[in-house]
């Protein structure tokens, strides 16, 4: 199929960039502009590996278009370093709360996590639980990771309080 | 990469039309969530799409002045459920909305596409089907309502003709007001699961909320397509809460008919209408007020 040209922002930068209107955009972040935070695993949305924003939502990249994503804001693990090369306060309560084992989920439930962080609310233990369970870790058992989206959330509602 | 022979994106609704009318062949893609993973495992694999993804006339959720409840196909799950529209004419379907998937397909998947896929455990679908919506569709012809009670024309099939694209979900005011619901979705998992069995219940009280006026019951994976129990509907009409609620279940178990499949078998699914039915019309008649 003949290459075509998405033009869109990705992690804060105007990007054009040729890509196969078969392709997915996991694929084309992935393959074609090397954000390789951007996992494949299910390919069918199921265990939210490949999850990043659009637009500031969350969705899974591996059943998303990437023809879709036409001037679209595009947000990746790769966007949220500070301008000094530092982890976002998102990553480090990640870290924290050894919320990582293998690794192959992090990028993705990180990313619903800036979403959940970002849209500036506290939420319940329950409520946390259900704006993650779009992923799936086959490693931690999941309280680990709770305890660092919980974290994160609190830390920007007082900022310095997490620490 | 997906196995796809080729892909248009339609600019407006006459376009995709046409862009249907021109390929006899083409599947039509909205938000990807059915479609993309049909391709993935093969079964459409190799097809022609004509997507209407982020059509701005096809989108949006409104109500007219004179009531009616206007909902654009391509509303996500997530838009449905946040919806202060919904909130404040049909929570009940809100609630539903949020119940599909997880949160990532909630914010890609459609509730048009829901619709569209004529899968009887589509979460939004029984209580769409419990309210009686009426679905417009625009297609070469012109365009046409189709009450959602003839719908559906078995596993997968809607009567949507090639060429043919849903435009609205339409719910007039006396469908909803005086009304109240509750949605209830049995499945193994709490996210990203199909539902063993879904239950969709709509109650109208009679002014001191003693009594069951009307109530609408409809069930998912009940039947091969949603299906209204009506004649339980009939039974219940009149009766005192209390009574309504004593015999929904066995009224209902007798009525349906669902069937063994992998996921549960039908001795089980009619424990669950049994049982899910009196809890889904007590959950209905609380939010309406009544006091259990």
């Amino acid at each position: 199929m003949s290459l075509e040209i998405l033009k869109c922002t990705v992690n804060g930068q105007a990007v054009e960039v040729a890509f196969d209107p078969r392709e997915s955009l996991a694929d084309t972040l992935r393959y074609r502009l090397g954000l390789t935070s951007v996992k494949k695993g299910c390919e069918v949305g199921e265990c939210g590996a490949c999850t990043v924003l659009v637009d500031g939502e969350a969705i899974d990249s591996c059943i998303y278009l990437t023809l879709w994503a036409q001037g679209k804001h595009i947000l990746t693990v790769e966007g949220l370093k500070n301008d000094n090369g530092e982890l976002s306060e998102i990553q480090r309560a990640f870290i924290e709360e050894a919320a990582v084992q293998c690794g192959f989920c992090t990028p993705g439930l990180i990313m619903s996590a800036v979403e959940i962080v970002g849209s500036g609310k506290q939420y319940t233990r329950e409520e946390l639980r259900r704006l993650i369970s779009g992923h799936l870790c086959r490693c931690t058992g999941y309280q680990n990771i709770l305890n660092a989206v919980e974290r994160a959330v609190r830390s920007a509602e007082h900022p310095g309080a997490g620490d | 990469m997906y196995d796809i022979a080729s892909i248009y994106q339609a600019v407006s609704l006459a376009d995709a039309i046409a862009a249907l009318e021109a390929d006899p062949a083409a599947i039509l893609i909205a938000g990807g969530t059915d479609v993309l993973i049909k391709i993935r495992e093969g079964k459409l694999a190799g097809c022609s799409l004509v997507s209407i993804h982020d059509l701005p006339e096809l989108q949006g959720i409104s109500l007219e002045e004179d009531g009616h409840l206007v909902i654009r196909p391509l509303s996500t799950f997530r838009q449905v459920e946040e919806s202060p529209v919904i909130a404040q004419t049909v929570p009940f379907l809100g609630e539903a909305a949020g119940q599909a998937g997880g949160p990532q397909l909630r914010a890609a998947g459609t509730i048009g596409g829901n619709v569209c896929n004529g899968i009887t455990s589509a979460d939004t679908a029984s209580t769409l089907v419990a309210l009686d919506a009426l679905l417009e569709v625009a297609g070469p012809a012109g365009e046409r309502t189709v009450p959602i009670s003839q719908w559906y024309k078995g596993v997968g099939k809607v009567d949507l003709a090639h060429g043919e694209v849903l435009t609205a979900i339409r719910i007039p005011p006396d469908r909803y007001r005086g009304w109240s619901g509750h949605y209830i979705k049995y499945a193994q998992r709490s996210a990203m699961d199909i539902a063993t069995l879904g239950v969709a219940c709509l109650v109208k009280l009679s002014p001191d909320k003693s009594t069951v006026e009307d109530v609408r019951l409809a069930f998912g994976v009940a039947a091969p397509v949603p299906t209204r129990a009506v004649e339980t509907e009939k039974a219940l009409a009149g009766l005192p809460l209390g009574e309504a609620l004593g015999r929904i279940g066995s009224l209902a178990r007798d009525e349906m008919n669902p069937r063994d499949s992998w996921r549960a078998s039908r001795a089980f699914r009619l424990e669950l209408i049994e049982e899910l039915s009196a809890r889904a019309l007590a959950r209905a008649a609380e939010k309406g007020g009544a006091a259990l």
